[in-house]
């Protein structure tokens, strides 16, 4: 089956937007640590984050936030953040705080593959990695690949990148580990495109979105449309 | 070739950066390292070092300024697009046209480092987008109606601050959209690896004309030398000539509200780990400085370098002190700087030493609004 990861802004409302996109059928959730300078981040996480920021969502908010949303899901939780939070926090700090809150592996957007060895974490591949650069991602990835769709910034796009079916491909000839697309997937239609190449998606922009102007209800019912899309069913009309 | 373990300075620099654009930047780090042996490249670079930019600047002694004291201003303001900023864009340009980059996008706070890179687009024919925060582009209008005229896009950056920091933030986010044609041209010695070596290595003409200068005026060498510290390239390239005189003070000044190594801590910002204005979370902070030049919360990682090695030191200057030594130079020496240099000026001259080097980075005319308005 494939897999379906949502992406959420930590925030006072995500333990039940949460428990509302694993109802819909999210197999796992990464939680955003807002960071001020987001630089692979497109306009609609960046502002999420900021927004997050101004109502204080500094670390130790989030780890709270982070350990409230273990005690409403049982699906993975991945905090996805940048280096500038652990560098402060404490790599290692961060790494046990977090992961007893709950956390089962973590994305830093902006580490390298080769720094921090001892934090275990989700490794990203981009169409411009080369091959030899895939697989020691999926050497040093923490259970699966991300694969990064396209060239650019998180956010929602016209179509899915010409330039995933090229990334599945080359990743397919270096390992045998999951690989699950993010970046510029937000429509049904784009999510059971992506998935018909990897093993699964992630989709973060338009979840944001959401879960910002339709709140838990909303954001489920959206969950739901993409797992049916991802497991190929055709969605009933509503 | 990946080198995450090369490109520090100590515990500073490297590569923070989201993984699309790594290689991107060990193809940098390759062009620049066959370019830089390359006698051909040398060559052009030095042919329009003299006949474009003006080089060598004058080692200029100053007659008014203070009394019984020597200093010499470096006359970068003298450059072509009137700051240091053209050296650096002048040997990126080459850089991008061996790499077969025909799109450049550069980010610009005091609108310098954008004259610089709009100027030399249009001298190579290469396409320009230069992202600059709204609230620079406000108080420093002339200069982006240069880059206008010079055939460059200016983008303004609406959000955040609306100054260096995210003007920077979005040049990244475009250079990793774009980054099969386009070549990132950053204006300081700051960024991830390799950009803050090669900044300072196309910097350090600077540093190198200044000795001879200096050793032929007056025999000896300077006791201090002093530069203003932004992101720091021209005080890099300034340094570089003396570091390794171990008797001569390198100093460099900080715009007090932007002192991301005076009272900074260390953190990640545009892609490098160096010493920087953040909180206790290591989230950026605002900088504030009436010189947008200074106006940035990170440095070059190789300044953190120099503090922590105790081989340069760095110090803060007010609004108010510069806008003094800014009246000051004009007034005694009939040269109107830029702010930003201006905070060097206005420590420099108060230094108990007798023999004083300062970098004089580019020429006021963009501050004239800023300085009439107080």
């Amino acid at each position: 089956m494939k897999r379906l990861s949502i992406y959420l802004m930590a925030g006072k409302k995500t333990p039940a937007l949460a428990a509302a996109a694993v109802d819909g059928g999210a197999d796992l959730l990464e939680i955003g640590f807002p960071f001020s300078d987001p630089l692979a981040d497109g306009p609609v996480i960046r502002q999420a984050g900021e927004k997050a920021l101004a109502e204080g969502m500094r670390t130790q908010a989030c780890l709270e936030c982070l350990a409230q949303t273990r005690a409403r899901v049982d699906v993975p939780l991945i905090p996805m953040t940048y280096a500038s939070i652990l560098e402060a926090y404490g790599y290692e700090r961060f790494r046990d705080d977090a992961a007893a809150a709950g956390a089962s592996s973590f994305i830093v957007a902006d580490l390298p593959l080769e720094a921090a060895p001892d934090l275990p974490r989700v490794q990203l591949v981009a169409p411009t990695t080369p091959s030899d650069r895939i697989r020691l991602a999926a050497e040093r990835t923490d259970g699966w690949l991300y694969l990064v769709s396209l060239t650019g910034t998180t956010g929602m796009r016209e179509t899915v990148s010409s330039q995933l079916a090229g990334l599945v491909e080359r990743a397919r000839a270096e390992t045998d580990v999951p690989l699950l697309a993010g970046f510029g997937i937000a429509t049904p239609e784009q999510a059971a495109a992506a998935a018909r190449l990897a093993d699964g998606i992630v989709v973060g922009s338009r979840a944001v979105e959401i879960a910002e102007a339709e709140g838990p209800e909303g954001l489920e019912r959206y969950v739901r449309s993409l797992r049916a899309a991802v497991d190929e069913r055709v969605e009933a009309p509503r | 070739m990946t080198s995450v373990d090369t490109g520090y300075f100590g515990p500073y620099g490297g590569r923070y950066v989201p993984e699309t654009l790594v290689p991107a930047l060990d193809e940098l780090e390759a062009g620049w390292h066959e370019i830089k042996d390359d006698p051909g490249f040398a060559l052009e670079l030095e042919g329009l070092q003299r006949d474009y930019v003006g080089r060598p600047t004058p080692l200029y002694r100053t007659e008014r300024l203070v009394e019984g004291k020597t200093v010499y201003l470096k006359r970068e303001d003298l450059c072509h697009t009137g700051a240091h900023k053209i050296n650096n864009a002048l040997g990126q340009a080459l850089i991008a046209r061996r790499l077969g980059k025909k799109r450049i996008v550069a980010e610009t706070g005091a609108g310098q480092h954008g004259v610089a890179a709009a100027t030399v687009c249009a001298r190579f024919g290469l396409e320009c987008v230069v992202y600059m925060g709204s609230e620079d582009m406000a108080r420093q209008a002339p200069n982006v109606e240069r880059m206008r005229l010079l055939g460059a896009e200016v983008s303004p950056v609406e959000f955040g601050t609306r100054t260096l920091k995210e003007a920077t933030s979005e040049a990244i986010r475009d250079w990793i959209t774009n980054v099969e044609t386009t070549h990132y041209m950053i204006g300081s010695c700051v960024g991830p690896h390799p950009y803050p070596e090669l900044v300072g290595e196309l910097q350090a003409v600077i540093g190198r004309e200044a000795r001879e200068q200096i050793l032929s005026a007056e025999n000896r060498l300077p006791d201090a030398v002093v530069a203003c510290v932004g992101g720091g390239s021209n005080a890099i390239g300034l340094f570089s000539g003396f570091v390794d005189d171990d008797a001569v003070r390198l100093i460099g000044v900080e715009a007090a509200g932007a002192a991301s190594l005076g009272t900074g801590r260390a953190g990640v910002l545009h892609g490098a780990r160096s010493s920087l204005l953040a909180d206790e979370d290591g989230q950026i902070a605002d900088a504030h400085s009436i010189s947008a030049g200074l106006d940035y919360p990170g440095v070059g990682p190789e300044h953190a370098f120099l503090r922590d090695s105790g081989r340069a030191e760095y110090v803060p200057a007010t609004d108010e002190e510069a806008l003094a030594a800014f009246h000051l130079l004009a007034e005694r020496e009939g040269i109107i700087p830029a702010l930003e240099p201006a905070h060097a000026l206005a420590r420099a001259v108060e230094l108990d030493t007798g023999l004083i080097l300062v970098g004089l980075s580019g020429r006021g005319d963009k501050d004239l609004a800023t300085v009439l308005a107080r």
